[in-house]
């Protein structure tokens, strides 16, 4: 860790309580927000959005990646790819790269 | 002559990083691909559903707003037990220590009202993929959860002795199953809104 | 160079000659010392719960080539069934395997889709991962490392135990009800979800494997970044390393895809979840209770996913014991040991972006099929440029064809008609003809039989007198080298003629439907006999391997003339706690072997500097982790 006297390991506790508060405050306006039944991709968008500000100050501050080795950024970046490439698969199935889909193809009439 | 492995207690020169760090890291890493084969898993079966349930329809928000706090004071009691100890205060980074295990206790025995409620409703895993991706989902991360747990119970109680004679070596055991346990947290925060609030 | 160096040992000068003896004898004498007086440990804590990176080598090793026997055996009945259709096994084997696996002796279809499935599973996850990560990474990674264990010991243990107990299920399976598993070694839904308990053993056993094997690639890691000696760069690495070290990374990355989707399977089998149930499923006349709506590709997606990056596993680090054993018996540098490094770590990195290339025929969108296919030809490049260095390297070389060079001599060519048979597989129109026949098995059965299995023979017969203090018998090695290579070429080849004839790889009756196919089933018969064969040409290898330990040539501790630090600074075999004397400090790169002002024709990775080399003129820029 970056410094480990006493005033900057204090002076970080102070940064934890603030991050606890701004999570608190994301959960209740994600909950409120979830109230308003917003339609399909405006309510995810917003829902995974806030979740994101979340999992940054969650990862940035409480996991201090904000001041990691590079060591450590070296292997997320490796981890975030792949992780890319998981996420990809619905997406594979579903219609590629926005061409034919599966379920899509149809037979002209008269040739059956 | 018994050779000690180097870097168990402090940073390796060039990387910066104890074994430990570096370790718990790497096996974070694994974890986010298991958790994004999980979570692509659900974009796939919904996406791909005639039809799929909002789930604050059929899921208990209150419930699981609540647990959300939990789960993030949890969070931060233990950074708070790191900073404490690395501050030389064993006794109150232990209050924290046990803060932290109990706002775990306190999250599972909420699932576990959770469950039981669904289950006294005739809602089963074998229900509907949406019960099955839930119960799935919300289970792996409740056994993450329970993990944790019992590495702090050993922290708090068998492992405390290590703050006699191998001080760094235990704050740094804190810090690791803190990073373990943050990441725990993070993947209830995008369980939450995906699974209850969309 | 005719300076005469002298070196000061306590208050005299010797001659470099002098001073190497009386070292050695004064190590001699430590080492004595240190094996007297090292720790005393239990029999349990010395070989069954032990946190020595070399005996949990050794346990991996030994557990996983009974597992490679075993596994070889179930593919020998359902040879027995395919060259000799219908025909009652010998007495003794049909009493073994009992009525319902056989009755009257004649392998049942449903037992041969078990033989098919285990055999593949067995092989892969319990029999080659296991000896070429578990066992060679675990006992020489450190040692060529100059680490004194690995980072985490007691995580070692628990990932052979954790290997072990799924080892264990997996063998228990057999005893199930209905039989082992029989949906393939690839399990795929529906047909793995409505299959037998078998499956359930499969997918509880694959649990434990995936454990292991993240525990083991983690304590890989950890090691090779943390604990190699000072002045190990990574551009220093014995490139068996590197391979170890990507290999870590696939399976810490990959697995986890198969983790989740065995979860998954597991829930839909006792849970009765749909995750891969499609609605409206029938089996025989019957609407299935599942309530549906799943998806059996999403278990394929998440399946190649990691099963892709495995075949990877398999192979990276049978190249790196090959890389050792051509660089030490050419007695040159490896060819481009750069680009041998950004080879691997490249086709580590695109190993996972090729995965739905075993998918073409799942109906995925054109656009998909030929993303993938680039994919895939992209990887073979890599995988072309390390086969040329090695090729390269032995240009020039003065070669010493003991048994471990003749396995890696041979390890080329089979490696090359199996990676070059794999390009009409990745192309998706030829896909179509090709998938799903022998062609494939003959395919990765020349990658990884002849290819990979080849290399670790040449480790085992390498490493041995690491291991041991003894050397292997060098005439029944060869006895066993030439009798493999020919029988496994006659196992391996004519599957590519039955596959281009479209013979189904999944037939219990070897295709004897197949009337189109008719002339090339009849290979079926010589490929068995040649697989009796094979089994008869590893009893050499067997009695060599076991009678060596106790009345093999007695060799020193670097037999070979090796400059990695496993021969050069090691004692033989290596000290029970610490491995060295002292810590090694390493001076150069890997392979300096007959490099100039050295009088041995070889120069250590850790001795001291005797002048500038040539080579060593150009300074290594200061390698990045990966």
């Amino acid at each position: 860790m970056s410094g480990d006297s006493p005033e900057q390991i204090r002076k970080e506790t102070r940064v934890y309580v603030t991050v606890f508060v701004a999570l608190a405050a994301l959960t209740i306006i994600t909950v409120a927000v979830s109230y308003l039944h917003l339609s399909g991709w405006r309510a995810i968008g917003l829902a995974l959005f806030i979740a994101g500000v979340k999992g940054f100050l969650v990862a940035g501050y409480f996991m201090h990646l904000l001041s990691e080795k590079k060591l450590i950024y070296t292997i997320l970046a490796f981890t975030v790819v792949f992780f890319g490439m998981l996420l990809w698969i619905p997406h594979v199935e579903k219609d590629g790269f926005g061409t034919v889909q599966r379920d899509e193809v149809t037979v002209p009439e008269g040739e059956h | 002559m018994e050779m000690e492995i180097p870097y168990t207690v402090h940073e390796r020169p060039d990387t910066g990083l104890y074994n430990g760090k570096l370790g718990i890291w790497l096996f974070l890493a694994s974890e986010v691909m298991l958790f994004g084969s999980l979570f692509s898993a659900l974009v796939m079966l919904r996406t791909g559903a005639a039809s799929w349930p909002h789930g604050y329809e059929i899921l208990n928000i209150p419930l699981a707003t609540l647990n959300t706090f939990v789960l993030i004071a949890s969070s931060v009691t233990v950074v708070l037990a790191w900073a404490s100890l690395r501050l030389g205060d064993f006794a109150k980074g232990k209050l924290y220590l046990i803060a932290t295990l109990g706002c775990g206790g306190i999250f599972m025995i909420i699932k576990a009202i959770e469950y039981g409620t669904k289950f006294s409703h005739g809602q089963f895993p074998r229900t509907n993929n949406f019960f099955a991706t839930y119960y799935t989902l919300t289970g792996l991360h409740g056994l993450h959860v329970v993990g944790g747990m019992l590495v702090f119970a050993w922290l708090i109680w068998p492992g405390a002795k290590m703050w006699l004679h191998e001080r760094q070596r235990y704050i740094n055991r804190v810090e690791t199953t803190g990073l373990y346990w943050h990441f725990v947290d993070l993947v209830w925060i995008f369980l939450f809104p995906t699974l209850y609030l969309l | 160079m005719a300076v005469q160096r002298q070196i000061r040992v306590g208050k005299t000068w010797l001659s470099p000659k002098e001073a190497e003896k009386a070292l050695r004898e004064a190590m001699r004498a430590q080492e004595a010392e240190e094996r007297a007086h090292g720790p005393h440990q239990s029999f349990w804590r010395h070989y069954v719960f032990s946190t020595d990176h070399k005996m949990i080598g050794l346990q991996y090793g030994l557990t996983a080539l009974s597992f490679l026997l075993f596994g070889f055996l179930l593919m020998l009945l359902m040879r027995w069934q395919l060259g000799w259709p219908m025909r009652a096994l010998p007495g003794a084997v049909a009493g073994l395997l009992g009525e319902t696996a056989a009755p009257s002796g004649i392998i049942a279809p449903e037992f041969y889709n078990s033989l098919g499935a285990m055999h593949g599973t067995i092989m892969v996850f319990l029999a080659i991962v296991p000896l070429a990560v578990g066992a060679f990474g675990n006992y020489f990674v450190p040692l060529q490392i100059g680490a004194p264990d690995m980072a985490f010991p007691k995580l070692n243990m628990a990932s052979y135990w954790a290997y072990f107990v799924g080892g264990v299920i997996m063998l228990a399976s057999f005893a199930a009800p209905g039989g082992a598993a029989n949906s393939g070694w690839t399990s795929y839904p529906p047909l793995s979800v409505i299959a037998e308990h078998g499956q359930t053993f499969w997918l509880l056993g694959m649990i434990f494997l995936i454990t292991s094997s993240l525990l083991g690639s983690v304590n890989f890691i950890v090691t090779i970044v943390q604990l190699r000696a000072k002045g190990l760069t990574f551009m220093r690495f014995p490139f068996f390393v590197w391979t170890q070290l990507v290999t870590s990374f696939l399976l810490l990355l990959a697995f986890p895809a198969l983790q989740a989707a065995a979860i998954f399977q597991l829930m839909d089998r006792v849970a009765g979840t749909s995750f891969f149930m499609p609605s409206g499923l029938v089996v025989s006349g019957e609407v299935q209770a599942y309530a549906g709506a799943g998806n059996p590709l999403l278990w394929q997606h998440l399946f190649w996913f990691l099963a892709h990056p495995e075949v990877y596993v398999l192979i990276l680090p049978a190249l790196g014991i090959i890389g050792e054993v051509i660089a030490n018996n050419t007695r040159k540098p490896l060819w481009g040991y750069r680009s041998l490094v950004f080879a691997v770590v490249f086709i580590g990195f695109m190993s996972f972006v090729v995965w739905a290339h075993h998918m073409f025929l799942t109906g995925m969108a054109t656009s998909i099929s030929a993303f993938f296919q680039t994919t895939t030809m992209i990887i073979s490049i890599p995988s072309v440029i390390i086969l040329t260095a090695l090729f390269l390297s032995l240009w020039g070389g003065s070669i010493r064809f003991n048994t471990p060079m003749l396995f890696a001599l041979a390890f080329l060519p089979m490696f090359g008609i199996g990676g070059l048979t794999g390009l009409p597989l990745g192309l998706a129109a030829a896909d179509i003809h090709l998938h799903d026949t022998y062609y494939v098995i003959g395919h990765f059965h020349y990658v990884v039989a002849p290819g990979t299995i080849f290399a670790l023979f040449a480790g085992i017969y390498y490493w041995f007198p690491k291991i041991t203090g003894r050397q292997m018998n060098e005439k029944w090695g060869k006895v066993h080298f030439w009798l493999s290579l020919v029988f496994i070429n006659g196992v391996f080849f004519p599957m590519f003629i039955q596959g281009l004839a479209g013979i189904s790889r999944r037939l219990w009756d070897g295709g004897m439907q197949y009337a189109h196919a008719n002339p090339a089933f009849q290979t079926n018969r010589f490929m068995s006999i040649s697989a009796f064969c094979l089994l008869a040409a590893q009893i050499p290898f067997i009695i060599n391997l076991f009678t060596s330990i106790k009345w093999g040539k007695k060799v020193g501790s670097n037999p070979w003339e090796a400059t990695t630090l496993e021969w050069a600074a090691a004692p033989s075999p290596p000290l029970g706690h610490g491995n060295f004397h002292e810590i090694p400090v390493v001076h150069r790169g890997p392979y300096e072997y007959s490099a100039p002002g050295s009088e041995a024709g070889f120069l250590p990775q850790h001795a001291p500097d005797p002048g500038p080399s040539p080579r060593e003129l150009e300074p290594e820029p200061a390698a990045q982790p990966a």
